[in-house]
């Protein structure tokens, strides 16, 4: 597990540039903590540490945005308008946790129980200033010592 | 109401998120324009906003038939199809395409895909008061904020876009953090009609000099934070807590935190372009506050303001079939094999 302490939205998408290094295609991240804790500025510096051209944007409205990159696609997916598992069912997640796939989850919480054993799990959370946020990192790899 | 068979009666079909959606376009005027969420029919079961595919596949039938039947056109004189392609849900695009490709090969006429995004653009031509070419376009919606310049039909630039959030989720979010439910955009603009928009100074995200792109994620934790700091948290206590004159102060300074951002692009982007026509369209655009302060601005520096009703800014199938009439009428058809593309982009037509 690791701990990192953001003090601005711009050391969170660079932690999230930093953490992409350790991903390859197929892997599923799954994002959770409450409104404004970072979550989407994460993925966007995971999406470009991965290769993503141009802004990154929030998933909420249009619920999965899909990059293509030179492994397949980058899908940043949010789950914060599903309301139960028939939704969730219905949006079809699953067909994206493939080798040709990166996967972030945004708003994780309701589906981690179907994802692949084998996902990152990354929380965030309103630190004691306003600009702070915790991220704490917990995943299948550990980076080498 | 029956049409002469002169004029080309183009079917459109939209189903790249929410909403199913189809209509009946004869010559460029829609005649019908039936939107899954504004059905009355319970027989449909459409009144439940349905997230994904699902819903799609079970509303894709009787919405063309409604939209066929409230046109008064039977499916044998329909010239030419139209449907989404993208940017949007693969699975929920799919729907559409897949229908609208199957009908085309069914009835043996041209079949063309449309980009969503251009949809938006040009559903201001729904209206009988258009804009004059070169026209400048604020697409303000939920998923999307963009300016674009428009020189001619398909050939458009895109000037500016938001970096994170959508105006549309700010409003929702915010929404959401002052209990007024989600999707509450529409109760922070009748809530904010009656506040005062000085009340509460929240910032105003410019990003750098020059620039034409936007930022809403900032304003939507300051909210956060200024609620916090009022003892309001963000479960949507402010709702129960606020007396209603606090809570239409809130809702009127928010929103003219967003309001003045876009506007100020806006305008900017017009006279960097030196165009003098804008077109406000999406789903934001009903937004009255919006509506209100683009027009004074722009009416300050002769520029005039046209925004489709309603209807035509939400996601409609009227746009899909106009967009998709202005390429038939070129000339321009799709193949059957023509993919639907989560992500595509709004590029236009390199001639």
């Amino acid at each position: 597990m690791r701990r990192i302490l953001s003090r601005s939205a711009e050391e969170t998408e660079a932690a999230g540039r930093a953490f992409a290094v350790r991903l390859l295609p197929g892997d599923v991240v799954a994002l959770t903590g409450t409104l404004g804790s970072g979550k989407t500025r994460f993925a966007a510096g995971v999406c470009t540490g991965l290769g993503v051209r141009g802004h990154v944007t929030s998933p909420t409205f249009t619920l999965i945005n899909e990059y293509p990159v030179e492994f397949g696609v980058v899908a940043h997916i949010d789950m914060y308008r599903i309301n139960g598992m028939k939704e969730v069912a219905d949006l079809g997640i699953e067909e994206y946790f493939n080798s040709r796939c990166v996967c972030l989850i945004e708003w994780a919480e309701t589906v981690l129980d179907i994802l692949p054993p084998a996902h990152f799990r990354i929380s965030f959370a309103h630190g004691g200033s306003e600009s702070e946020r915790a991220i704490q990192i917990e995943g299948p790899r550990e980076p080498a010592q | 109401m029956s049409v002469p068979r002169s004029e080309m009666i183009v079917l459109g079909i939209e189903t790249s998120c929410d909403e199913t959606s189809a209509s009946v376009l004869a010559d460029g005027k829609a005649v019908s324009n039936v939107i899954s969420s504004q059905l009355i029919h319970s027989a449909y079961g459409g009144v439940v906003p349905e997230l994904a595919s699902r819903a799609h596949q079970r509303l894709i039938i009787p919405v063309v038939e409604e939209a066929l039947a409230s046109g008064g056109i039977k499916k044998e004189e329909i010239d030419g199809i139209a449907a989404t392609q993208g940017p949007g849900l693969v699975g929920a695009l799919l729907v559409g395409l897949s229908f609208g490709k199957a009908l085309a090969f069914g009835l043996g006429i041209p079949f063309t895909a449309v980009n969503h995004m251009e949809g938006h653009l040009y559903s201001v031509f729904l209206e009988e008061d258009v804009p004059a070419y070169p026209f400048l376009a604020l697409v303000v919606s939920g998923g999307h904020t963009m300016l674009v310049h428009v020189e001619a039909p398909f050939r458009h630039t895109v000037l500016g876009e938001t970096r994170d959030d959508a105006a549309g989720e700010a409003f929702d979010k915010v929404a959401k953090m002052l209990g007024l439910g989600y999707p509450g955009g529409p109760a922070i603009d009748r809530l904010g009609a009656g506040g005062n928009p000085g009340a509460v100074r929240f910032p105003r995200s410019f990003l750098e000099e020059g620039t034409l792109d936007f930022s809403f994620s900032g304003i939507k934790t300051s909210v956060l934070y200024y609620l916090r700091r009022e003892g309001l948290g963000e479960s949507g206590a402010a709702r129960t807590l606020l007396d209603g004159k606090r809570m239409a102060d809130i809702c009127a300074s928010f929103q003219a935190a967003i309001v003045e951002v876009l506007v100020a692009r806006t305008i900017r982007a017009a006279l960097r372009q030196g165009v003098t026509d804008i077109a406000l369209v999406g789903g934001v655009s009903a937004n009255s506050s919006l509506r209100r302060t683009l027009r004074d601005e722009a009416g300050k520096h002769g520029c005039r303001v046209f925004t489709p009703r309603n209807e035509y800014c939400m996601d409609n199938g009227a746009m899909i079939a106009y967009v998709g009439w202005m390429r038939l009428a070129r000339g321009l058809t799709s193949a059957y094999g023509t993919p639907a593309v989560a992500y595509l982009e709004l590029t236009g037509i390199a001639s």
